[in-house]
């Protein structure tokens, strides 16, 4: 009989479908007047985290209760009520206006982890805003908890669970004591949908809000942005006229031969 | 920014998304944004025809064989070499084909049902060169069909016999778009989904949307006054185009392309036009009104127990969502069945259980935070009043296209396993689902339905806020047995019930002989006169539309 406490970060992201753009001064992206949703791999964190719960549930061999937790503006709050609509069972919200860069969110979230005091703590491998991929690792430091990153695989033991990463070679395999930091990659299952009743039911779950602050620690930024480019736009294809034509711009425009 | 997500993303749900018309299309032009649209598209044109020779086409009956009163008009001319001659004379090598493989994509239709047996195929990039040819053509009597996309359901752009293939295929500018009024004129050949890409940028929306928008031209939709998703909110083609320039049978070019929101001026000749199929004239470029792209938009996914139900909540949702509402389609059990099975491999479903019934609502607006207010309100209010047995909401694009997907995989599923007779019909929405389940009895009857039997299954799916069903019967092979068993029993029942037998795919060469159930033969008279009087050769998209002529 195992009860479980399952932590899960999430971030509010521009949605993975919006055509990025950069605003006008080039020192951030748009994102006023722009769709965002929860970062996809945090979509597959909450789920895994669900899936477990169901899991423990079904197999009568225990019970696990899912925080979710989102650092940043008031509009994160959206996000939470996502993961609670998805089946979390509460949702903290650590507010805060400043921008928060991955250092600052793995202290915040290791206050909150001090407090809740989980079993394991799902982040998404990374967020699709700024692709940092440092988040779980450094919350993992702050904490000297043993981490298993890139998971697409998760079984959980007793005190301990096994994942399955998916690493350049191949696939590796390995086994954790709890508690433990788990980060999400793609493969690990699809999210389900946020369901009517669960959505009813999820505004009446509880979403305790914490301001940044109150949590002592420094979250200045450290990196500061110089600027931000789009990409260089793609020529367009060009039809040449036979095999010689070919050839020629081979040698003389692309300079390949 | 987002590449490695957003790849990985778009990568699980290619088998979703990419189902609309799926592998047919060039990624080319899927892809495509506006910039390599202009004229750089020419390359892939012939693509089709790799597609379809290396599909099954081979085994596509000739039309003329499938519709045997259908006879060649011995007055029509057949090709020559001075009418080659005269081609080359009017367009580039490039533009000409007469290569029988080249020519496998064009005669026969994309879903294999019918096919033609032309020999020429010609794709001007000009509204004047399109004049010259059909000056030329109706001289000489040579008979010609217009092609866009070929994405057509009752094989009117495809020819029947020896019909010269017109594409519109490199007409594909845009020649201008003002962004106050959201007037858009463009070449008839543009693909809608380039269109619709090209005003995203710009903040507008084309007013039609169907499954086939990365095929069809925009031509095309005009000629078949094509329906698709958006037509709830946003009205017919009869409204939303402000203009057409059109090439008569004479080679007249007759430019109508304004782009004013009114002008009661004359006739309104262009409303021939939308819809016509061809018969009367090509339309060679499109003067359409972009409505602005809603800035939030939400999807849910609804299962109900009954019909009765599903209007329940059509009624509630025109109370309650009023102006946000932009789509409300339904799909029955045996649709996503078939969806689940050939298309979504159903690692995922969105409902826990099956229903009867379902629908899709999909609300666009200018406000999220007010729209998700309604929506809530709207879908609390079912649940509880038990309208709904359950029901998911898309919380991120990824679960808004995959749902979409469903519903626009269905025609696509039924045709997975062979042949597909579709039915199309207006039916008044009380009555709507009754012609689902009085086939489905019918054929139970006639003991052709089921595993070894003729028919896998019947399935309803539609719009139903403008009262369209769709009735696709999906089979494994083509029986006499069983297309007796259908027609004329399902023409007959819509007429009974006063419908319509073809509410957005037009007539082609496969309801024109039935057109009497839908219109009186006064009107069918008026239409003939029309059609003499703008094309008295005949030369235009000949042995469709109108149902031939008792002598």
């Amino acid at each position: 009989m195992s009860n479980l406490r399952i932590l899960v970060a999430t971030k509010r992201v521009v949605d993975y479908a919006v055509k990025i753009r950069v605003n006008a001064a080039g020192s951030a992206v748009e994102t006023a007047n722009v769709k965002h949703s929860m970062n996809p791999f945090d979509e597959i964190g909450t789920e895994q985290a669900i899936q477990i719960k169901e899991a423990l549930a079904k197999a009568k061999t225990g019970t696990a209760e899912v925080i979710v937790v989102s650092c940043g503006p008031a509009k994160s709050q959206e996000t939470l009520r996502t993961a609670l609509a998805m089946g979390a069972d509460r949702a903290i919200h650590v507010e805060s206006d400043v921008e928060l860069q991955p250092l600052a969110v793995a202290k915040l979230l290791k206050a909150v982890v001090e407090k809740e005091k989980p079993d394991m703590v799902i982040l998404g491998k990374q967020a699709i805003d700024d692709d940092s991929n440092q988040t779980g690792q450094m919350l993992a430091g702050l904490l000297s908890w043993p981490q298993a990153t890139f998971a697409s695989k998760v079984e959980l033991g007793d005190k301990s669970m096994t994942v399955t990463r998916e690493v350049d070679g191949g696939v590796e395999t390995i086994k954790t004591p709890l508690p433990a930091i788990l980060t999400t990659d793609l493969r690990l299952n699809v999210p389900r949908y946020a369901s009517l009743p669960n959505i009813m039911k999820a505004k009446k779950k509880p979403l305790e809000k914490i301001v940044a602050s109150s949590l002592g620690v420094d979250i200045k930024p450290r990196l500061e942005t110089l600027k931000i480019a789009e990409p260089a736009k793609r020529q367009g294809g060009k039809l040449v006229e036979s095999v010689d034509d070919l050839v020629d711009k081979l040698k003389n425009e692309a300079k390949v031969l | 920014m987002f590449p490695l997500a957003s790849a990985a993303r778009l990568q699980g749900q290619a088998r979703l998304a990419g189902s609309r018309v799926a592998q047919r299309i060039p990624s080319v032009i899927r892809i495509a944004t506006v910039a390599p649209m202009a004229r750089t598209r020419t390359f892939s044109l012939f693509s089709k025809a790799a597609y379809a020779a290396s599909s099954s086409a081979e085994k596509v009956p000739l039309s003329s064989e499938r519709y045997p009163y259908l006879k060649r008009d011995p007055s029509f001319k057949k090709l020559s070499q001075e009418d080659i001659d005269f081609f080359n004379s009017v367009l580039p090598s490039s533009a000409i084909s007469q290569d029988a493989s080249d020519l496998e994509g064009y005669n026969v239709d994309w879903m294999h049902k019918f096919r033609g047996q032309s020999k020429l195929l010609l794709k001007p990039s000009s509204t004047e060169q399109v004049s010259k040819i059909l000056k030329y053509c109706n001289d000489h009597k040579l008979a010609v069909v217009p092609q866009g996309g070929n994405t057509g359901l009752v094989g009117g752009g495809v020819p029947v016999f020896d019909e010269i293939i017109l594409s519109t295929a490199n007409m594909n500018s845009v020649r201008s778009f003002d962004d106050v009024s959201g007037a858009l004129v463009c070449d008839a050949g543009c693909i809608l989904e380039v269109l619709d890409n090209y005003l995203a940028e710009r903040g507008y929306i084309m007013p039609l949307d169907l499954g086939a928008k990365g095929s069809c031209h925009i031509g095309g939709n005009v000629a078949t006054n094509a329906g698709g998703l958006r037509l709830l909110r946003y009205g017919s083609l009869h409204g939303t185009v402000l203009g057409l320039e059109v090439v008569l049978a004479d080679g007249t070019i007759l430019d109508n392309l304004s782009t004013l929101r009114k002008d009661n001026t004359g006739y309104d000749l262009k409303q021939l036009f939308i819809g016509s199929e061809g018969t009367l004239g090509i339309v060679t470029g499109v003067s359409i009104m972009a409505p602005k792209r809603p800035k939030a938009v939400n999807v849910a996914l609804l299962g109900l127990s009954s019909f009765e139900q599903v209007q329940a909540a059509y009624k509630r949702s025109r109370d309650e969502l009023s102006e946000i509402l932009s789509a409300f389609e339904f799909f029955d059990e045996a649709s996503i069945n078939l969806v689940k099975k050939h298309l979504v491999a159903g690692n995922n479903d969105p409902l826990e259980s099956s229903h009867p019934f379902y629908v899709l609502i999909e609300t666009s607006g200018s406000n999220k935070d007010h729209d998700d207010e309604k929506l809530t309100q709207y879908l609390e209010g079912l649940l509880t009043d038990e309208v709904v047995q359950d029901g998911v909401v898309a919380q991120d694009t990824t679960q808004f296209k995959n749902l979409w997907a469903i519903r626009e995989g269905i025609p696509e599923a039924c045709s997975k396993t062979g042949p597909v007779y579709k039915y199309d019909l207006s039916i008044p929405v009380p009555k709507f689902y009754d012609m689902v389940e009085d086939m489905r009895a019918r054929l139970n009857n006639a003991d052709v339905i089921g595993e070894d039997k003729d028919v896998e299954a019947v399935v309803g799916f539609g719009h139903i806020g403008d009262g369209n069903l769709h009735l696709n019967i999906a089979a494994k092979r083509y029986s006499d047995k069983v297309a007796k068993v259908i027609e004329p029993y399902v023409y007959e029942w819509t007429a009974k019930h006063s419908g319509s037998i073809s509410s957005e795919h037009g007539l082609g060469v496969f309801k024109s002989p039935y057109l009497h159930y839908s219109k009186s033969s006064t009107m069918i008279d008026m239409m003939r006169r029309v059609k003499n009087m703008m094309d008295p050769q005949g030369i235009m998209n000949p042995y469709k539309y109108l149902p031939e002529e008792k002598k």
